[in-house]
């Protein structure tokens, strides 16, 4: 017999999986009960979403803070304005436009990789301000007045609502499990043997630069899907408002507050973000306080976020990425010699 | 220096390292055999740590070369030696703070030994065994002490598979009980023909397993050979009680 079982779920976390297969399928269908309004704003849900769950792989898995992920999110947008008004399908465009900005995020991670912690999180916004003043450059956007997408606009107006709201779930839920996939595999536990200690993990044979570049190019495609969809939703594209630091902010609120380093914690951190922007987005300047103070209180009093304070406190775990070793009986004898002399190696892994 | 043994698995030749003006080490000449268990002394500052990462890739020498297994490895980073059997550990303990014991060791049996899934289970099953860490399988490494970060370093190395294990004062700071779990667990990884380089400053539990014994000052090998022999050598008694290099 093996000394253990390696189990990488719990009772809890099969039902979560059907949970979060329900609440993805009513959500397609909820289009049909839901107000003009409402559909709009769930679409902002998802895009939350995205971002939440891309910056949190990115730093929280990967240990890549970046204060200057707004780049991918306004190429994003910027690349489906450019190839729209080169003739390619509007809906089409939001997708290829995601392609090219996880293209172009390749040559920008040969040499921002190299930089470490701080100086990676602000050589990102140098990189985000210095894109923004190129396609300020583009005669297409016409500086900071921006244009819009208005090939978008033949389609009917609720047709084109509905679109949108199934691409965002379709994209959200696609992304989910493409990050969920990679972080529960070993990649995953490369990428967290990464953010913990980098010579240790180079010396213990992972590929380093690699494995951060392969984790960078999918968070720019991500996050290049969202400003791609926040384009389509709001039709206008005005540079100040895609490329400012405040989409960076709100990724990290959204990931501090739900729990960093943890898969729900970034999905429940948007739902949060969310609902505070619901009901106080009207506020204006003490919308932008309260946000700052929630911030402020939450790394003060949680540093784990809310998720990762109950994960801690309740061990629950619906979308774990670990692993956990279930040791035999005879293994954990003093003088359990005999627990690893059989070859049998029967490993049933459970998920 | 020693004659280069027949089959060589490891050798340095001619090895500098400078950090700026610091000359760290000074031609140092290396060659070991795939079944030999090297202990390294010497007094503080004297090199040791600098040339295991050297050898392990973790910096690139200032001038020299080093083969492993017959081939160049000198370009080498340390991912590509480890990959190669050429595995090292840290004096002070570098663990996967926020990982579970059993995960930092799956990341080096799945990654530094090349290991499916099931195979790479079983292999960080094993070392997490062989190493006495079982019990801690499931807590995160940043809530061990010292002596288990310790062993960690070790348990980690191993699901790496190395054929040549490059050990950093393992032992320091361990009672004699301890110390003797770790003298057992290194002498089955002997039977296991691993090769191993043990740096340590305590030389009563480096001698149980080492054959053969260097001393480092100032960086550069002061003697090399039979453990007894060398710890009477007259340069490495001025070397300890000081007298400093000739």
């Amino acid at each position: 017999m093996s000394a253990g079982v390696i189990e990488r779920g719990t009772a809890a976390s099969r039902i979560a999986g059907f949970g979060v297969a329900a609440i993805i399928l009513l959500l397609a269908v909820a289009p049909q009960f839901l107000s003009a309004g409402a559909v709009d704003r769930m679409t902002a849900l998802f895009i939350y979403v995205i971002l939440a769950a891309m910056w949190n792989a990115l730093a929280g898995f990967g240990g890549l803070v970046s204060v200057g992920q707004q780049v991918f999110f306004g190429l994003g947008a910027y690349f489906a304005i450019r190839l729209a008004n080169a003739g390619l399908n509007p809906f089409v465009s939001l997708f290829v436009s995601a392609i090219i900005v996880g293209a172009v995020s390749w040559p920008i991670s040969l040499f921002m990789l190299r930089l470490k912690n701080g100086e990676f999180a602000i050589g990102m916004w140098v990189i985000a301000a210095l894109t923004h003043l190129l396609v300020n450059l583009d005669r297409l956007i016409q500086g900071e007045t921006g244009t819009s997408l208005i090939s978008l606009n033949v389609y009917d107006a609720s047709m084109r609502r509905v679109t949108i709201y199934w691409l965002a779930l379709g994209s959200m839920a696609a992304l989910l499990a493409i990050l969920f996939g990679l972080l529960r595999g070993s990649t995953g536990a490369a990428i967290r043997a990464i953010r913990d200690n980098e010579d240790a993990a180079a010396s213990v044979g992972v590929r380093v630069t690699g494995t951060k570049r392969l984790l960078f190019v999918l968070a720019a495609f991500g996050i290049g899907v969202s400003g791609a969809l926040w384009l389509a939703t709001s039709i206008t594209f005005q540079p100040k408002t895609y490329f400012s630091v405040q989409w960076t902010a709100y990724m990290i609120f959204m990931v501090l507050v739900g729990g960093i380093g943890t898969f729900e914690g970034a999905i429940l951190g948007a739902l949060i973000f969310f609902l505070i922007e619901t009901w106080f987005g009207g506020a204006g300047v003490w919308y932008l306080i309260g946000l700052g103070a929630t911030a402020l209180v939450f790394s003060l009093l949680l540093p784990r976020g809310l998720w990762g304070t109950l994960e801690e406190r309740f061990g629950w775990r619906l979308l774990p990425v670990g692993y956990r070793v279930r040791l035999a009986a005879a293994a954990v004898d003093p003088a359990g010699e005999t627990a690893s002399s059989a070859q049998t190696k029967t490993h049933r892994e459970k998920a | 220096m020693n004659a280069m043994p027949n089959a060589a698995i490891l050798n340095a030749a001619g090895i500098h390292k400078r950090f700026g003006a610091l000359v760290v080490l000074d031609d140092i000449d290396f060659a070991m055999g795939a079944d030999e268990a090297v202990g390294i002394v010497g007094p503080n500052g004297a090199g040791k740590t600098t040339l295991l990462s050297v050898l392990s890739g973790a910096y690139p020498p200032s001038a020299g070369t080093i083969a492993f297994k017959g081939d160049d490895v000198t370009a080498l980073a340390a991912t590509q030696r480890c990959r190669l059997g050429l595995v090292r550990t840290h004096q002070v303990p570098k663990p996967f703070s926020g990982m579970t014991t059993f995960e930092n060791v799956f990341v080096a049996a799945s990654h530094g030994a090349g290991l499916g899934r099931d195979e790479a289970y079983e292999e960080a099953l094993g070392s997490l065994k062989l190493c006495g860490m079982l019990g801690v399988a499931n807590r995160r490494a940043e809530t061990l002490g010292l002596l288990d970060r310790k062993r960690l370093e070790l348990a980690r190395a191993l699901a790496a598979r190395p054929t040549l294990l490059l050990l950093d004062e393992i032992g320091g700071g361990l009672t004699d009980g301890e110390a003797g779990e770790l003298v057992e667990t290194i002498r089955e990884l002997r039977r296991r023909k691993i090769g191993i380089v043990w740096i340590e400053h305590i030389v009563h539990i480096l001698l149980q397993v080492a054959e053969r014994l260097i001393c480092m000052d100032a960086g550069k090998i002061i003697a090399d050979g039979e453990p007894q022999a060398v710890m009477a050598d007259p340069q490495v008694i001025s070397a300890y009680l000081g007298g400093g290099p000739k």
